[in-house]
C-alpha cells in the first residue's frame, strides 16, 4: 500500500532541500513530505466546477491539515488508483465524498499512531489540529515530522470520520487553488500545451451533417509556407504544419468536395417533423398512472400548450483540442477531457492496442458543458499522429467547434392539464419529441406522484446531426417548459403559483400516485426558503415569477423579479435557494449557482443554432450570441442547511432559471413565452435586461 | 515571411512571420506567451485582449505588420509578481471558474482603470462588455473591478 515517491524526493535533493528523507505516499490522494508539504492529488477533470479545490478540501478536512501547506496536484488518468475519474452528471462529490474523507482520516490516524508510539502513550489520548498531533501536555509534532514513521505503520481499515458539526474547512469559502496561475497567464489549458518537435494540425470536417468526403485537392495547400503535410482519413482532411496561423491560412486554399451520405436536414424540416410527431397516435409510453382519458373527458378546464427549443452549441471558451503522440511502445495523450478513461479506451480500440499502453495527462479545461464528454476530438488526434508518425496538437477553430456537432438537441413539448370545477389537477399529459434526444422527458419528476391520472410519452427523430449531453441534459429546457406550464395551470386553478405547488407536494406525500423519485420535503424546503428570501407575494411594485426543479440529485427553487421602469419591464433580480446537501466550498458553490443562473438565462435569451441543408447557420460569436456583462441581473444565493451528504451542484441551478424569468415576464406584461430563444419572440419586445447588476 | 521587432512586456523581440499573422499567434506560437487566449479569431469574445500602448485591443484581429513601435503588454507582463491591483482583486474576489477568459477580462479591466481610476457602473459595463465569460462570472468580475479601483487610490 505505501510507497516512497522517489521523483519528488529526488527533486527535493536537486533543489538543495535539507530534508533528504523521502516524501511518504499515504494513499492515492495524499502524500506528506518531512518538511510539512501536504500534497493532495485531485483526479477529476477541472472545467470550472472547482473540483480541484473542493476535492482536496475534503481530504484536508479529515486529515486536519493546515490548508496553507496543502499543494494540489492534478492527477493523470489512473484507473487503479481512482474511481469515476470523470466530470459529468454533477456526480463527483456525491460519488467520492466518503472515499476522500477516508483518505484523509486514514492518514490522520496513522500520524496519531506514530506520535503515540514516539511518546509511548495511548493514541486515544492524542488530538490533531492544523497539521499537528497534540499531546495532552501541550507538546506537539508536525505531520511532516511524523510522516516517515507513520508511513511504516499498518494502514487502519476502520477509521472514524468527523461529525460534520466539527468541520472547520468544509463549508467555508476557499479560493480556487489555480487562481494565481490563471490570473498570471500560466500554461494550464490543453491549447497551451507545446512541446519541442510537435506539429500543429487543423482538420477540415464535412460542413453538413449527412455528407461524406468525395474528393480532395490539396495541391495548393501543400506548397504554402509552414505546411508539412495534408492527410486524408475517414471524412477528415488534416492540414499539418509548423504553426497555427500558417495552417489556418493554408486551409482556405483547400478544395474539398462532399457527397450525400444520409438525410440532409434543415430547421424547417425539424419544425414540421415535431408537429407531426406530436400528433402521431402512437408514442413510447414513459409513465402511465390512472385513467387519463377519463380525467380529461370529465375536466371542467383543459389547458394545452406547446414549447420548443433550438439546438445549442456547448461553445466552451477553449475550443476543442488535444495533443497525441503515437509511438512504437505506446500512446501519449495530453489535453482537456471530461472523460479521460473514455478517451483512453476509444484510442486503444482505434489503434488496436491494450488500454494500458495509452497514458492520459489532464490539463485544465477551458469549459466543457458536456462537449468534452465525447472522445471524437481525442481519437482523431491519435489517428493523425499515427498517420504522420509525429507528435501533434490538433486545434479546432471556433467555427469547427460550432459546426462539429454533439449539440443540445432541439426538442418540442406538448403539455396538457385537466382541472375539475374546484381547480384540482385531475389529469396531466406530456409528450416530448426531439432530434436525437433519446428520452426527452423526465417522467418520474414532479408533478408525477401528485396527479392521479398522468401520461408521459416521447418520440425520437433520428437525424445525422449529432447531439450529446449539454449542461443539465434535457432538463436545461424541459424545466422551463414545465415550470412555465405549471404557472399557467396555477392561474387557471385560481391559485398562487407557490401555493399550488406546495399543495401538490402535500398531496404526493399524503396519497402518492405511483413511484416518487424526488424528495418531497427537500423540494418543499427550497420552495419555502426562496419564497421567504424573495418576499414572495409581498412586493407590490415588482412582478415575481417562480420556478423549482429537481435535477441530478439536488433541488433548486428560484424567484425572478421584473420591475416596470419608465414603462419598460426590466429583469432586475433572481433569487435562488439550493439544496445540494452539505456545501463543501461556499465560494465555489455560490459560483456554481450564480454561473448556472447566468448560463440558463443567457441560453434561454439568446442561444440558437439553426440548420440549413445539414449545416449550422451560426458559426462564431458574431451570430451565436452568448450573454454578456451588461445583460445580467442581480443574483442572490441561499443554501438549505440540512447536513445531508453532498448531492452535487454543477448543473442543478441552471434548469429553473428560464421558467422563473418567463413567469415573471408574464406577471409584468401578461405575455407568455413558449419558445427559446426568448429575444427572438414577439412576447419579449420591450423587456430590458441587466440593469444595475 | 518578414522579420519584425516588437516591444513585448518591456523587451524587444525579433520574430520571423508572415505580415498578416495576428499578434495572438505570434505571442502564442512564436514567443510562447500562452496567457493570451484564442477564443473566436474575429474579435468577438475578448479572450485575446492585450494592451497596445496601454489600450485594450483584440490581438486575434491585429496583424503583426500593423504594430510598428507600439508597446505590447500581455497578461504575463501586467506585473512582475502577479500583484497588479486588478490581479490582486481577482484573487481576493475568487473570480475564475474555468478561468480561460480571465486573462482577457483582467487586461480589459486594467486598461479601463489606468485611464479611469473611478469608473461609473456604465463605464465598467462598456469596458467589460466585449469580454465573454461562458461560465458566467460577471457578478464577481464587477465586484473585482470595483475592488481594484479602491486599491488603486
Amino acid at each position: 500500500m505505501l510507497s516512497f515517491n522517489l521523483s519528488d524526493s529526488l527533486a527535493a535533493i536537486v533543489k538543495g532541500n535539507k530534508s533528504l528523507a523521502a516524501t511518504v505516499d499515504f494513499n492515492s490522494y495524499l502524500s506528506i513530505s518531512p518538511d510539512d508539504v501536504i500534497t493532495i492529488f485531485s483526479p477529476n477533470p477541472e472545467l470550472g466546477q472547482n473540483i480541484k479545490t473542493s476535492f482536496p478540501m475534503i481530504v484536508a478536512e479529515e486529515l486536519d491539515a493546515d490548508w496553507k501547506k496543502v499543494k494540489v496536484v492534478q492527477a493523470a488518468l489512473d484507473v487503479k488508483k481512482y474511481d469515476r475519474q470523470l466530470t459529468g452528471g454533477s456526480g463527483a462529490v456525491p460519488h467520492s465524498w466518503e472515499r476522500l474523507r477516508k483518505a484523509g482520516a486514514t492518514a490522520r490516524q496513522m500520524l496519531v499512531d506514530a506520535a503515540a508510539k514516539r511518546w509511548n502513550v495511548a493514541a486515544s489520548t492524542l488530538s490533531t489540529n492544523n497539521g499537528f498531533v497534540i499531546h495532552t501536555n501541550g507538546t506537539k509534532l508536525s505531520y511532516g515530522e511524523l510522516a516517515t514513521e507513520a508511513g511504516s505503520l499498518p494502514v487502519p481499515t476502520d477509521v472514524k470520520l468527523k461529525n460534520p458539526k466539527d468541520f472547520k474547512l468544509i463549508g467555508t469559502a476557499v479560493a480556487n487553488v489555480d487562481n494565481k496561475e490563471m490570473i498570471t497567464g500560466k500554461p494550464l489549458y490543453g491549447l497551451d500545451f507545446y512541446r519541442e518537435g510537435m506539429l500543429h494540425a487543423m482538420i477540415q470536417r464535412p460542413a453538413s451533417f449527412g455528407m461524406k468526403l468525395k474528393s480532395v485537392d490539396a495541391t495548393a495547400v501543400k506548397s504554402m509556407p509552414g505546411i508539412v503535410d495534408v492527410v486524408t482519413f475517414k471524412n477528415n482532411v488534416a492540414i499539418v504544419g509548423k504553426s497555427t496561423w500558417e495552417i489556418m491560412k493554408a486551409r482556405k486554399a483547400l478544395k474539398v468536395a462532399y457527397e450525400k451520405d444520409g438525410n440532409i436536414e434543415s430547421t424547417s424540416d425539424h419544425d414540421r417533423i415535431f408537429k407531426e410527431l406530436l400528433d402521431k397516435p402512437e408514442a413510447t409510453v414513459r409513465r402511465k398512472d390512472g385513467d387519463v382519458e377519463a380525467a380529461f373527458k370529465n375536466a371542467a378546464t383543459v389547458i394545452k400548450r406547446e414549447y420548443q427549443c433550438p439546438f445549442l452549441s456547448h461553445a466552451p471558451m477553449e475550443p476543442m483540442n488535444f495533443f497525441a503522440h503515437v509511438k512504437a511502445d505506446g500512446v501519449e495523450l495530453v489535453g482537456p477531457t471530461q472523460t479521460p478513461d473514455r478517451a483512453r479506451n476509444a484510442t486503444a480500440t482505434l489503434l488496436g492496442i491494450a488500454p494500458e499502453k495509452v497514458t492520459v495527462e489532464l490539463t485544465r479545461l477551458g469549459g466543457g458543458f458536456g462537449r468534452r464528454l465525447q472522445a471524437d476530438y481525442v481519437v482523431e488526434a491519435a489517428e493523425l499522429s499515427k498517420l504522420i508518425n509525429a507528435p501533434v496538437k490538433v486545434t479546432w477553430s471556433r467555427e469547427d467547434d460550432m459546426m462539429g456537432g454533439s449539440y443540445r438537441p432541439a426538442v418540442r413539448y406538448r403539455f396538457e392539464a385537466a382541472l375539475d370545477s374546484k381547480g384540482i389537477l385531475i389529469g396531466y399529459k406530456l409528450r416530448g419529441v426531439g432530434v436525437n434526444a433519446g428520452n426527452s422527458t423526465r417522467e418520474d419528476n414532479f408533478p408525477s406522484g401528485a396527479v392521479e391520472n398522468l401520461l408521459i410519452e416521447s418520440i425520437n427523430h433520428q437525424s445525422p446531426i449529432t447531439t450529446g449531453a449539454w449542461r443539465a441534459p434535457i432538463t436545461n429546457f424541459l424545466a422551463f417548459a414545465e415550470q412555465a406550464f405549471l404557472d399557467e395551470v396555477a392561474l387557471a386553478a385560481k391559485k398562487d403559483p407557490v401555493q399550488f405547488r406546495l399543495e401538490l407536494l402535500d398531496k404526493a406525500k399524503q396519497s402518492p400516485t405511483g413511484a416518487i423519485k424526488y424528495d418531497i420535503d427537500r423540494t418543499k424546503a427550497v420552495i419555502n426558503l426562496v419564497a421567504e428570501k424573495a418576499g414572495w407575494g409581498k412586493k407590490k411594485n415588482l412582478a415575481q415569477g417562480f420556478s423549482v426543479y429537481f435535477s441530478h440529485r439536488s433541488y433548486v427553487a428560484q424567484v425572478a423579479e421584473v420591475e416596470m421602469i419608465n414603462g419598460n419591464p426590466v429583469l432586475k433580480k433572481i433569487y435562488a435557494a439550493s439544496d445540494c446537501g452539505i456545501v463543501v466550498n461556499l465560494s465555489g458553490a455560490r459560483q456554481q449557482v450564480m454561473g448556472g443562473i447566468v448560463d440558463g438565462l443567457g441560453h434561454a435569451l439568446y442561444g440558437q443554432l439553426t440548420f440549413k441543408e445539414g449545416a449550422s447557420e451560426q458559426r462564431n460569436f458574431n451570430n451565436y450570441r452568448l450573454i454578456r456583462y451588461n445583460e445580467v441581473p442581480q443574483v442572490e444565493v441561499h443554501f438549505v442547511d440540512n447536513g445531508i451528504d453532498p448531492t452535487g451542484l454543477g448543473e442543478p441551478a441552471l434548469p429553473p432559471t428560464g421558467g422563473a424569468v418567463a413567469n415573471a415576464i408574464f406577471k409584468a406584461t401578461g405575455k407568455r413565452l413558449y419558445n427559446q430563444p426568448f429575444t427572438l419572440q414577439e412576447e419579449m419586445k420591450g423587456v430590458k435586461l441587466g440593469q444595475k447588476m | 515571411m518578414a522579420t519584425y521587432s516588437i516591444h513585448v512586456n518591456g523587451e524587444t523581440k525579433k520574430v520571423d512571420v508572415a505580415a498578416d499573422t495576428p499578434l495572438l499567434w505570434v505571442l502564442r506560437d512564436t514567443l510562447g506567451l500562452v496567457g493570451t487566449k484564442y477564443g473566436c479569431g474575429i474579435a468577438q469574445c475578448g479572450a485575446c485582449t492585450v494592451h497596445l500602448n496601454g489600450t485594450a485591443v483584440r490581438s486575434c484581429a491585429l496583424p503583426i505588420s500593423a504594430i510598428g513601435t507600439s508597446k505590447i503588454t500581455t497578461i504575463e507582463g501586467l506585473s512582475k509578481e502577479g500583484d497588479h491591483p486588478v490581479q490582486q482583486a481577482w484573487q481576493e474576489v475568487d473570480v475564475p471558474q474555468c478561468g480561460y477568459c480571465q486573462a482577457g477580462q483582467i487586461m480589459s479591466a486594467a486598461a479601463l482603470l489606468s485611464k479611469t481610476p473611478n469608473p461609473s457602473e456604465e463605464q465598467i459595463a462598456t469596458a467589460m462588455n466585449g469580454n465573454i465569460c461562458r461560465c458566467g462570472t460577471y457578478h464577481r468580475i464587477k465586484e473585482a473591478v470595483v475592488l481594484a479601483s479602491t486599491k488603486m487610490k
